[in-house]
Parts: structure tokens; sequence; C-alpha cells
């Protein structure tokens, strides 16, 4: 198969696959802010999670110091990247399993339907995997002729429902129970038409489904949480048990991981399973760890595979500023506490990575002028709530600024004319950039009074500035400025006139 | 101790009434204040837009009209403001390449304080009312601005000063963390989820009961304070400068010239 010299880029190549925006964030948003059923079901569900998580998180005294030690050997695997990856590749090998490398989503699903053939198997059971989603996994095995069944309760929902995950951990969390009967009614073979919304009968008749699945199908694909380089083992974190079932009972497992998952010692293991659990549903430990070495004889799966994603990840790396969003280990807390995401849900981000990260991730691994990515880094009020809960301390609102500096150079690099906002950023860049100046536009403020009217607010603003009248008021401004009154009426108290300071008081003239 | 004043611009050109209030409690603590007058702006509307070219020149004006003069500490009505000073001004010349502004960036930075740090943090202000004298016989309701929870980590210590004027009845908000949605031009860019997230803030400061919706950003509150106005509702937006400023003798005038920042006048 084939074999790519990774090696640090001096070129980035960019990631393919499900990494866009295909529609620009604010059109896509305000679709789904109309939808009254996924604004509550997200409001309700971010919410819970939300206490929950803050509530494990402060049993831990040392929470700030894990977080620095995530943080830190993620740096050190960015750093080392190359050496860890060959590292890994040999200690699997030497175990019994094979390491493809795919640069991109093309190569790494032609990989995994090359070694799905080779089995002679038509069937696949799936344990959830943003890489995989990341790289349309299912769609392409299904135009190979190869069925591919998501094994993930939220994600067979998804799957049944012909839908798009709308979060990294709760896939379905546009759904609510009526709904997810309805498609488990219409999608699932053999399920008894008296089917109820009951969640432990929903659970149930899932189960039925999936067993089924588990124990006659031949091959099984996951993504993995970390891969350790020196024992050259793998980790899958999940809470159903259905992962468990994949990863240990089909003949032949496929692991598709991207590149940045690595840890460089088992023992590193310790400081993440501390944080991922509670950053991600709130729980101390999760039910479901499993861990595997390439193959072990009379246990579990007799052929490994794991190919090693790039698609962009050496790009993001390449990105001084940026690269730190390679960091994530997918818990999607910073979505939980997005004002944003908690309002429009995932489906707005278009990628297969919503919310603060991916609104820095997506365009970082496609390059920022690809399709509308360029609109992800501004779906955010720069509150800062994803930065305060990221467990390894990514610097989320810091990248979505610096990759907004990259939009407007490439767009004044591809454009002749000045757009609305160059001319108003002009503007003020003249006024901001002396006291003086101001001074002279803050003489126009008795104007903008009259404008006002009677009742004393500006109403409606033409242009961009309309986006602010659609649903807030301007007061009127006052009659002169701060500046104008501290020169004309300010008299100091106590009285320090006999020792005016000169430096401060003189310069420009305000 | 010499204080040099930084307005912002928000405040110099909409809000005079703030930066005049800031004044005035310095000036009763005994403090003589200055105002560098070639100052503008810190840059952050640029910054945060992607203009980072246009903001060089803005970030040089600022760190040059508070590099002279002789003053002990800078000080501004603004968390989001101050942060701007503190982390935005130096990346932007780092980013430009010019490591002398840099240098005088983090200068100027490390002299800079959001106006309840330097009142609780420097010159010890723990009771508004025996300290400053502050009345204000009003029910409000808090909303701690993001960047000034987040960034400076400022904590309670606007809350804290609050509680401690004469007179004052402070109210819960719920979800006080919660972003208001201004995030300067996402309020443009993303009109529809800043929207939305400006109707939950209101609805919550409505459900407080209090008469006015106080904090320590105003362009915050400017945001706010549109979106009370623009639902007539009978909340208005206050900063805390001006509270802390009020006393028995001179209360702070809730409609006078300049209005609250939603423009309503109330009497
Ligand atoms: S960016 Fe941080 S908070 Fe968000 S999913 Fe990744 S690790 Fe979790």
């Amino acid at each position: 198969m084939s074999q790519i010299s990774l090696g640090m880029p001096r070129i980035a190549s960019y990631g393919s696959g499900n990494l866009f925006a295909t529609e620009s964030f604010p059109h896509a948003a305000h679709r789904d802010l109309d939808n009254a059923q996924l604004r509550a079901n997200l409001g309700h569900a971010t919410g819970t999670i939300r206490e929950k998580r803050l509530k494990v998180v402060a049993e831990l005294p040392d929470w700030e110091e894990l977080r620095e030690a995530g943080s830190v050997l993620k740096q050190q695997v960015m750093a080392d990247l190359p050496r860890l990856l060959v590292q890994l590749e040999e200690n699997v090998t030497q175990r019994g399993g094979t390491v493809h490398w795919a640069r991109d989503a093309q190569e790494a699903n032609e990989i995994v339907a090359g070694l799905i053939r080779a089995e002679g198997a038509t069937e696949v059971v799936k344990v959830k995997s943003m890489a995989t989603q990341e790289i349309g996994l299912n769609e392409y095995l299904e135009e190979q002729g190869i069925a591919a069944y998501e094994t993930d309760l939220a994600e067979l929902i998804v799957q049944l429902g012909h839908d798009k995950p709308s979060h990294i951990l709760v896939p379905a969390i546009h759904k609510n129970r009526t709904e997810i009967r309805d498609i488990f009614l219409a999608e699932m073979a053999g399920v008894d038409p008296e089917l109820t919304d009951d969640p432990r009968q929903l659970a149930m008749a899932a189960r039925a489904h999936l067993r089924r699945k588990f124990l006659s199908t031949k091959v099984a694909i996951s993504g993995a949480n970390f891969a350790i380089a020196d024992s050259g083992t793998l980790a899958v974190v999940e809470s159903e048990g259905n992962g468990r079932m994949c990863l240990t009972l089909p003949e032949t497992l496929i692991t598709v991981m991207g590149i940045e998952k690595l840890l460089p010692t088992f023992l590193d293991l310790e400081v993440f399973m501390a944080l991922l659990p509670r950053s991600s549903t709130g729980e101390r430990m999760n039910p479901y760890t499993s861990l595997w070495t390439g193959v072990t004889e009379g246990d579990g799966p007799q052929n490994f595979h794991l190919v090693l994603l790039d698609n962009g990840r050496t790009a993001a790396l390449a990105d001084e500023m940026g690269r730190s969003a390679l960091h994530c280990i997918r818990c999607s807390a910073c979505m939980n506490v997005c004002p944003v995401y908690e309002r429009t849900g995932g489906h707005a981000y278009g990628s297969t990575y919503p919310g603060p990260i991916g609104a820095i991730l997506s365009p970082l691994m496609t390059g920022i002028e690809a399709e509308e990515n360029n609109s992800l880094p501004y779906a955010s009020s720069l509150c800062g709530a994803c930065f305060d809960a990221c467990p390894v301390k990514i610097n989320i609102p810091e990248i979505l600024v610096h990759l907004r500096g990259k939009d407007v150079d490439a767009e004044h690099a591809k454009r002749k004319l000045p757009s609305q906002m160059d001319v108003g950023m002009a503007a003020a860049r003249v006024a901001f950039s002396s006291g003086r100046n101001l001074a002279l536009v803050e003489k126009g403020l008795p104007l903008g009074k009259l404008m006002a009217g009677p009742d004393q607010k500006i109403k409606r603003l033409p242009g961009m500035a309309g986006g602010w009248t659609q649903s807030r008021d301007i007061p009127a401004p006052p009659k002169q400025s701060f500046r104008a009154w501290w020169k004309k009426e300010h008299v100091p108290t106590p009285d320090t006139s006999q020792t005016p300071d000169a430096a401060a008081e003189s310069g420009e003239d305000g | 101790m010499k204080i040099a004043l930084f307005a912002t611009c928000i405040v110099d050109a909409m809000f005079p009434r703030t930066a005049k209030a800031t004044v005035t409690i310095l000036e009763r603590l005994g403090h003589q204040v200055l105002f560098p007058a070639t100052q503008a702006c810190c840059g952050q509307m640029h910054i945060n837009s992607g203009y980072f070219d246009d903001a060089l020149p803005v970030v040089a004006n600022h760190v040059a009209a508070f590099s002279q003069g002789d003053y002990d500490v800078a000080v501004a009505p603004s968390a989001s403001c101050v942060a701007s000073v503190k982390h935005q001004q130096p990346m932007i010349a780092r980013h430009c390449g010019d490591a002398d502004l840099e240098n005088r960036a983090n200068a100027v930075g490390a002299k800079t304080y959001e106006l309840s740090q330097l009142l609780v943090d420097v010159l010890g202000i723990t009771d508004a009312a025996a300290q400053l004298g502050s009345y204000f016989p009003h029910t409000v309701t808090y909303h701690p601005s993001c960047h000034g929870m987040r960034l400076l980590r400022l904590g309670d210590r606007q809350l804290d000063l609050l509680r401690s004027v004469g007179g004052i009845e402070l109210r819960d908000l719920s979800g006080p963390d919660q972003c208001c949605g201004f995030g300067g031009t996402f309020a443009m860019k993303n009109a529809d989820v800043s929207s939305a997230m400006l109707e939950d803030k209101v609805k919550s400061i409505e459900a407080s009961g209090a008469e006015l919706c106080v904090g320590g950003d105003a362009s915050c509150l400017l945001h706010i304070g549109g979106g009370l106005s623009r639902k007539d509702s009978g909340t208005a937006t206050l900063h805390f400068a001006e509270i802390l400023a009020s006393t028995m003798e001179a209360p702070v005038s809730v409609s006078g010239e300049v209005e609250l920042l939603t423009g309503r006048g109330r009497s």
C-alpha cells in the first residue's frame, strides 16, 4: 500500500473531504436559528452537560495543572511528530499490525476500501470516529458497494435518518425522542411496529438491531482517541460498549487515525484519561476504555491495520499561531459552552468539526480560502468561554483573530475594489490614529444627536451597520465628547493647577 | 498618585459621563488625573476584525500617547480595552515586525489597569460607601463582561465594589457569565446569532426586576442598552463608575444631558 514519507512539510498539503462550509456561516446560521425545536434541544442539552462538567472539574484540586500538563505534552508531540510517528509505526508493525499512510481523504478511503475488499467483505461495523467522518468514508464505501453500519446509538440515529451529525460527542443532539422513534420505525429492519418513544424501548430496539450486525460482520472500522508511540498501543474511549464489541469481535480491525493523536509514552495516558471524560461527558471516568497493541493470537481481531491520516494536519502544523488546534482531543467542551454553537447547532459550520474548534480547525486544515471556510473564524463573539473550558488550553479566541487576519489579507490580495468593511476600517484607522483626528470626528456628535430625532434613538442604519439596528437602537450621541469637556470645563480637584503635567497636557490639540 | 486616564474611544465619543465619573472618583481620593491628549483608541476593533495592518498606526498612537508624560499608572473604565492594550497591542507590533514598538507596548500594558483593578488592588478600596461616599438608592443587576471575566480575571471586584455602595439593592442575574452577543463587528457580521444572544440577556435582565443593568464595559452596555431600548423595556444600563461617583449630595443624574446608555431618560 502507499507509503508516503511525511517529514515536516515545506509545502502545506491541504485537507479534503468533509471539512468545508459550503454556505457562509451567517446564512447557514440564519436558517438554523429559525428551528425552534433545534434551539430548545440544544439549549437543554448543552446546559445540562455544562453543569455536569463544572461539577466534576471542581472536584479536582489540580485541574489547572492537569490542563497545563496536557497542553505541554501535546506541544512536545507536535514538535517531535516525525520521530514519534515512525516509532509508532515500528511498534505497531513489530506487534503484528500493518501501518498505512494517507496524505488526504481520497487516499485514506482507497486504502480502507482496498483492505475490506481483500477480506472479501461487503459489510463493516463502525465505531464512532471523527476521522472517518472527516474523510467521508461511509459515502465512499457505499459507492464501492460496501455497507458501513454505525454502531454508536446517536450515530446510528443520524445514519438511519440520512442526516449529518451536529455535535462531535452527541451527534443526534438536534433530535428528540419522538423524532428518533419515527426514524427507527421508518428505517430499522424488523423493528416492532408498536415501538414507543420511551428511551428504554428505543435503546432496546437499537440493541437488538446492532447485535445482529456485531455477530455477523467480519470487518470493523474504528478511529482512535490516542496512540502510544513507545508501545504501539491504540486507545478508544467510549460510553456504550459498542466500541468494545467492534474492537474485539470481528476478524479484521481497521483503525483510521489523525497523525496528531499521538502520545509519547503510556504514562502520558494518565493525564489525558483524567482530562477527557470530565471534559466531554462530565463523568469522572467513562464506562469503556479499550486498549490494544497489534495482534494477539487467539484473542480479538487477527488482522490489524492502522491508517495514519494527514488530510491537512501538516498544513495546520505549519501555521505557527494556529498549530495548537492540533492539540484537540475532541472532548466537545468548547462547543458545549459556546453561546454561538448553543444557538445554531453544528450544521451551520458545514465541516465535520463544528463549534469553536471547528471554526479554527477547518480553515487551518483546508486553507482560509477554501469554499466558505473563511466565514468560520467570524462565528464568534470572542467571549473566551471555549478557551476556559478546553482541557488542553487551546487559545481558540486568539487563533480565531489570527485567522481573521489571514482572511483579510487573502481578500485584499484578491480584490481590486475595497469592500464596505475595508472602507469603514480605513476611515476608522485615520480617526483612531491621532487624538486630533478623533476630536475632529467628534465635532460631528451634535449632528448625530439631531439625527436621533425627538426620542433620541437611532433605529435604522444603512449597509453593514443595519445588522446592528436589526435588534438594537443606538442612543443619541452626547453634545460634546469627553475630550472637549476636559479641555474646556475640567477643573481639577484637588487643585493641581500649580503643577500641571506639561507633557501629558500638551501634545496634539484635542 | 498621578493617574493617566485612557478614556477609550467609545466612552470619549459616546459616553463622556463614564470618563467624568472615573475622574471624579480618582480626584475624590486625592489623586491627580491626567488626560494624554493624543490618545484615541486601543485598536481592538481593527484587530478583532482581522485588519492588522490598519491596526498598526492605531496601536502606535496609543503606545506613543502613553509612553510620554510623568504618571504612575494608567486606567481605563473598560476591561476589554485594557486587555487589548496588554495582550493585543504587543501581538500586533510583533506581527508587523516592530520589536521596538512591541517593547514599548509591553511597558505601557504593564502600567495600565482596569478601573476596578486599580481601585481594589492598588488603591485599596473595599468599601465604596465609606471610602468614596458612594450612594445610589436604586435596584440594579450586574452583568460581568466577558473580557473582564476571562481576559483580566477581574473576579468579583466590580460586583464587590457595587455591593459596598450606600443605598443600593443588588438583584441576581441568571446566567451572568453568558456573553451578551456584542463581540464588535460580530454584532453586524453575524447579526442573527448576536441578536439571539442579546435576546436571552435582555430576558434575564428583565427577569431580575432591577431598574438598571450595571456593567464595566461601555461597548457591552451600549449593546445591551440598545436591545432594552428596542423592546421599550423600562430597564436601562449604567457603568459602575457612575454609581461609584454618585453621592448623597451629588447623585448621578439619570435623566441628564446624555441620558443613560440606552438613550432614554429616567426620572
Ligand atoms: S478544542 Fe479543546 S475543548 Fe474543544 S473539543 Fe478540542 S480539546 Fe475539547
